[in-house]
């Protein structure tokens, strides 16, 4: 007779035990229930935004109609925008130079590199306020016209982003066949014509996905702004939490609600885009 | 020899570290030449290679391509192209666009760009795969576009590592047809480096056997074959039964030796060696006998089968000797009947003419 396995009692078949799906489901729960509940409490009509009275879109057209909002969203993407734009470039070459060279205190640098990754926000935010004060560019920078005045935030943005470029650039140009440097060499192309025709087109994927992941991480940036935006400048994030201490309205919701769409694009296609395809190969 | 296209002088290649990859290494390759690096892996030879293509330079000598000493000038300044091991074809290019590469770098008009691409695909027979991406063809088909690609350029000198290493069977003996009609019509000095004897053997005019990064012996196939130098060389190309001897006497045209198992042996060799040599003989020459050879001037031995190993055309015999003296034989199996006619444990004599055996003092 043919042996029988009980269902659930094989190895790897933990998953269709009942308890462990239960647990699954609770951690679940406690992870995106609060997401869910923001996003179905910005179509909420209920002006306090605590009980659910009935659906509405009234809550986006407020968001949008809202001054102080609006320009905190454009500076947030402004600020977003330029610091990739230059968080890119900054850690591609980062990368670019850790793969390709070989220098006394290698490691070191790497580390070091790497410690914005790691450092608690609130020193970084801390440490950068008193870097910003002490050169005087707090100053000058309140009384620039837009967007020069939020240039101590797109600095620091900039700071704590580029390492997370670097690494993810860095672990794309691992998979890269030499050989294809050399063979364009070989075919008559300067170091120049190489690094553009053969090095960067290899690098793209993970050029885009360090750039949205930049970008994200920019752009929903609380602490580090916090710390170093002048009084007169406010991001998203942080108009946000000067709206919440007077009460969560939806519109809040309704805004938060549209920054977690962008987020979410965002990271998805970061990920997609540093998913190992097969063109890593010669 | 027809003018060197390439000119090896006492070139020298030590990686830092100390390691010495190529040893003053001097030697001449001509015009049309399809020349063969040949040598077990670590001896030297890719790295050889990659210095006659600017890839890798030498710690000293000289690299003369063209009549120009281009030990240092980079690879994208000399008039030579590689095939790599790995092909190298561009992933994010299609083949057209990886053909054309060489020549838009250069600035080569579209125009005229346009036209040799067609040429070169034509010539490795992809004109139809033309818009397709690396990713979605064959290893075989990836080596045309890296061999297009080189063509294209029309190199003074195409070098190719390994070419044939990561193909299949089947499709490497196609290639190797293809890359010696190749050479014929285009008329350039390919040089190649391999590990594969049978693939030097049989494609290249001349070859050179590399070993510990010095250069052991250049020759033409059958030469090499027939007329090793060393008992390195007798016994790297192709099979050999090395039998130890010691001389006994020897005359201008002649020696005497003792070889184990053989006893005392006259052999034709000029030059007059002394001490301990050995004498080297291809399986195929010797031939297998129930009965001792009449003719007087034959080696003869006579021992006991010990392995047939069958291989369709040819078994493969060992038949062991006095002095526990092995000796491969191989016998063409010409006869539809009766294989190679000999069973395990059969007492053979096996004989062969002196003049067919080789005399090796080094």
């Amino acid at each position: 007779m043919a042996q029988t396995l009980k269902p659930g009692s094989g190895p790897l078949d933990y998953g269709s035990r009942t308890w462990l799906k239960l647990l699954f489901a609770a951690i679940f729960v406690a992870l995106y229930a609060p997401i869910f509940t923001l996003i179905a409490f910005s179509f909420n009509t209920d002006k306090r935004g605590v009980i659910w009275r009935g659906f509405t879109l009234d809550n986006y057209v407020k968001a949008w109609n809202n001054d102080a909002l609006q320009e905190a969203l454009l500076n947030s993407l402004a600020i977003a925008f330029i610091a990739t734009i230059i968080a890119t470039i900054i850690g591609a070459m980062v990368a670019l130079l850790l793969w390709r060279f070989r220098f006394p205190m290698k490691a070191a640098y790497e580390g070091v590199m790497a410690l914005p990754i790691v450092i608690p926000e609130i020193c970084m935010g801390v440490s950068l306020l008193l870097f910003f004060i002490n050169t005087g560019m707090m100053e000058w920078s309140v009384g620039m016209p837009w967007p020069l005045n939020l240039s101590n935030i797109v600095i620091a943005h900039v700071a704590f982003c580029f390492p997370f470029v670097a690494v993810v650039v860095r672990s794309r140009l691992i998979g890269f066949n030499r050989q294809l440097e050399e063979a364009s060499k070989d075919l008559g192309a300067s170091e120049w014509q190489t690094f553009w025709n053969v090095i960067v087109p290899f690098m793209m994927p993970g050029l885009v996905a360090g750039a949205l992941l930049a970008f994200t991480l920019s752009l929903d940036d609380f602490v580090i702004t916090f710390f170093t935006s002048g009084p007169e400048t406010v991001t998203f994030p942080v108009k946000v939490y000067s709206l919440v201490r007077r009460g969560v309205s939806p519109e809040i919701n309704a805004a938060s609600t549209v920054l977690i769409v962008i987020t979410v694009v965002a990271t998805v296609i970061a990920m997609k885009l540093q998913a190992p395809t097969k063109t890593g190969e010669g | 020899m027809a003018e060197a296209i390439v000119s090896l002088r006492n070139v020298t290649k030590t990686f830092p570290g100390g390691v010495k990859a190529v040893d003053d290494v001097s030697f001449d390759i001509a015009q049309n030449e399809f020349f063969a690096l040949l040598g077990p892996s670590g001896c030297g030879k890719t790295t050889l290679l990659r210095m006659i293509s600017g890839l890798e330079t030498p710690t000293s000598g000289q690299i003369v391509i063209g009549g120009e000493d281009m030990a240092l000038t980079p690879p994208n300044k000399r008039p030579t192209n590689m095939v790599f091991q790995s092909y190298a074809v561009f992933p994010h290019m299609t083949v057209a666009d990886n053909v054309a590469y060489g020549l838009k770098v250069t600035g080569v008009p579209a125009e005229e760009t346009k036209r040799r691409v067609g040429e070169a695909l034509e010539m490795v027979k992809l004109t139809h795969l033309a818009a397709r991406k690396p990713d979605q063809m064959s290893g075989g088909q990836r080596q045309r576009v890296a061999l297009a690609r080189a063509l294209v350029k029309r190199p003074k000198v195409l070098l190719l590592d390994e070419p044939l290493s990561a193909l299949d069977a089947k499709l490497r003996d196609e290639m190797r047809l293809e890359l010696t009609r190749l050479q014929e019509n285009v008329g350039i000095t390919f040089i190649i480096v391999t590990h594969d004897q049978d693939e030097a053997l049989s494609m290249a005019s001349r070859i050179a056997v590399m070993d510990k990064g010095a250069v052991q012996q250049i020759a033409t196939p059958s030469e090499l074959y027939e007329q090793p130098t060393s008992r390195f060389i007798a016994d790297f190309i192709g099979k050999v039964n090395l039998i130890n001897a010691k001389v006994v006497s020897s005359t201008a045209k002649k020696i005497v030796c003792d070889a184990k198992g053989l006893g005392k042996i006259e052999l034709p060799h000029t030059g007059s060696p002394t001490g301990d040599i050995a004498i080297a003989i291809r399986p195929e020459k010797l031939k297998i006998a129930g009965s001792p050879p009449k003719a007087a001037k034959t080696i003869a031995a006579e021992g006991k089968v010990r392995d047939v190993a069958y291989y369709g055309d040819t078994s493969h015999v060992v038949v062991r000797c006095k002095d526990d003296l092995e000796l491969a034989v191989n016998v063409q199996n010409d006869k539809r009947a009766g294989g190679s006619g000999v069973e395990r444990g059969q007492k053979v004599w096996i004989h062969w003419a002196p003049e067919d055996t080789l005399v090796l003092t080094e």
